[in-house]
This record gives structure tokens, sequence and C-alpha cells, in this order.
């Protein structure tokens, strides 16, 4: 069951990269999860003999606990880049404004001197 | 003033062509020696061409930012047609434009002049949380100005000189954002802050936001918007 959803997931990133619809730097992000899950996809007790070094009860809440901090941290990576992109798009909102009102003088400033 | 400054009244509308036409022929007849600008922050009706034929100058944003986007791109606006005052209103008629005199004459001695509703002049009132939250900011934005501000959320305002490239690029664009924030912000870069009475009018057209709730919601927002803008870098 894992298995088969990691390898989907493997599967629906790369189509997506391939169709250029996912840059580069997440792909490759994502890539990266799913080659460091996948083992533990078909060989759940991996991590097992991690976890009796660090104190904790099994590989599974090891795993677990350190996905909801790496969808945390991608949670958090998201927002802000959705802030510096609101940013920048109000930035060009702004310019288009600006030069549209510019556009709009220079043609009546034009329509004044051809029909006088 | 000094006849050669050249003086930009801004005013940011969404959806106000029932009463923009009003305001802008009004502020003509009040203080003749300022240009006008209309933000059309992507407004549905015909805000645009009327402010347009009312003889205002107008710049339309493609898509709807709120007032503290509009009135950035106002002072942007400013700044690159060489401005030295820039005054900022409401379109919606509350602000007399009889107090821009008043205004542009008090910035002789300050860069920021805040139109203040609760300093004696008038008949303007607020009550409940909505009164809390305008009291808190009061007091906390007084002592961090070092001058007393006694309504810190009026959008009526006039600045001149560095002031304005520097809101051109730093006005902020969120909630309470343009009122709150640009005070602390102003203080901090080192600039000197005034307030003047003025009077407010009832508003020409639309509904008034107000209700207990979105009182409570209000008081929330401007002590986080506080905190924020203190923390700010």
């Amino acid at each position: 069951m894992t298995a088969t959803t990691g390898l989907i997931m493997l599967v629906v990133i790369i189509e997506l990269l391939r169709r250029r619809q996912l840059r580069e730097k997440y792909g490759a992000l994502w890539l990266l999860v799913a080659i460091a899950v996948l083992p533990l996809a078909f060989v759940p007790t991996l991590l097992d003999g991690f976890t009796s070094v660090l104190g904790i009860a099994s590989g599974l809440s090891l795993f677990l606990f350190l996905s909801v901090v790496f969808l945390f941290l991608v949670a958090v990576h998201l927002s802000w880049e959705s802030s510096r992109l609101e940013e920048e798009t109000r930035s060009l909102s702004e310019e288009i404004a600006l030069l549209r009102a510019d556009v709009a003088e220079l043609q009546e400033s034009r329509e004044r001197v051809t029909t006088p | 003033m000094a006849t050669d400054e050249r003086l930009l009244t801004i005013l940011p509308a969404w959806n106000e062509a029932e009463s923009i036409d009003a305001v802008i022929k009004e502020i003509h007849r009040e203080f003749p020696g300022t240009d006008i600008l209309v933000v059309d922050d992507c407004s549905r009706d015909a805000t645009a061409s009327v402010a347009r034929s009312a003889g205002a100058k107008v710049v339309r944003l493609p898509y709807n930012l709120g007032v503290g986007g509009a009135r950035r791109l106002g002072y942007r606006y400013a700044v690159e047609h060489g401005y030295d005052i820039a005054v900022q209103m409401d379109a919606d008629g509350q602000h007399d434009p009889r107090y821009i005199r008043d205004m542009v004459a008090a910035l002789a001695d300050a860069d920021l002049v805040i139109g203040a509703r609760f300093a004696g002049e008038g008949e303007y009132r607020v009550r409940g949380p909505r009164q809390w939250a305008m009291k808190l900011l009061s007091m906390a934005l007084s002592s961090i100005a070092g001058t007393r501000l006694t309504d810190t959320t009026s959008g009526f305002r006039a600045c001149r000189g560095e002031l304005i490239s520097f809101y051109s690029t730093n006005f902020p664009v969120e909630y309470l954002g343009d009122t709150v924030d640009t005070i602390v912000q102003a203080k901090r870069s080192g600039y000197v802050i005034k307030q003047i009475p003025v009077s407010m009018r009832p508003r020409q057209g639309g509904t008034p936001s107000a209700s207990p709730a979105k009182a409570m919601v209000y008081l929330f927002r401007s002590g986080l918007a506080l905190l924020l803008a203190l923390v700010r870098r």
C-alpha cells in the first residue's frame, strides 16, 4: 500500500517535471524526498535501529515526527514564497498603472497636435 | 506656503463613481493650487472616467490592491512627477478639503501632518471596542511619536519632500498598515509628525462598516498591527 502510493507520487512528480509544470528547484526537493522515503515503504523496520539509539519507541513514530516537521517547514516556505510573489506582482501592477497613465497622456497630447 | 511648491492630492477610490465628481470639484474650489490624482483601485463602476472628466489625473490599477496599495501608488506617482507636497484624502467626501490649507501650512515645521477627528473640531464619535482600539493606538503612538496624536487611524494627511519618496517604496499595504504602521515608520526614520484638528462629515454615499463583532475584530487586528509595527525592522 505505502509502496504503491510512494511510487505513484514519484511518477506524478517526474511527469510534472517532464511537462515543465514544476520548477526544478521544487521538483528536485520532492524527488529527493521520494528517493529517501521509498526504501522505508518496502522495509518499514529500516529505521528501528536508529530509534533505539535516540530513545524513541519505534521507527514509525520517528518517521511521523520527521514528516510533520518537514511538511511544516515546506508550508512556511511556501507562504514566504507567496508573500514575495505578491509583492512582486504588486509592484508590477503599480508599474502598469503608471505606464498606462503616461501612455494616455502622450496620446492626448499627440491628438492635440494632429487636430488643431 | 511658497507658491512654487507643487502639490498633489491623492484620492484612492474604489467604486466611488457616485461621490467622486463632487469631491474633486470641491477640492478644486477650496484649494485651486493642487493637482488631484485619483488612484482607481480597479473599480467595477465608472469611477475612472467620472474622475477624469471632473478634471483629475487618473491611474488605474489592473487589479484590486486595497487602500494601502492605492496610496502607495499615489506616492509613487508624486515622486515620479516631482511633487513637493502630497495630501492624502478619502474619496467618499468625509474629509473636508477646507482643511487642506491648514494642513499644508502646518507642514512648515513638520514632515507629516495628520488631520485628527477627535482634537476638538466636529461631532465625529465612535463607541465601544472600536473606541478602545482607537484610544489604545493613540496612546501607544503618541508616546512613540513624542507628540500628542489623538486620531492615528485618520486617512487625512499631508506630507512633504523626502517622506513622499520614503512612502513611495515603503508604504505598508497590510490591514491598518496604511495608518498605524506609517506613523511608526515615519517616526523611526526621523521625520517630525504633527496633528491638526479637522472636523469630519458624514459620508456622502455607501455604508459605514460597523457592528459589535466587527469592532472586536478591529480591536484585535489593530493591536496586532501595532505590535508588528513596533517589532519590524
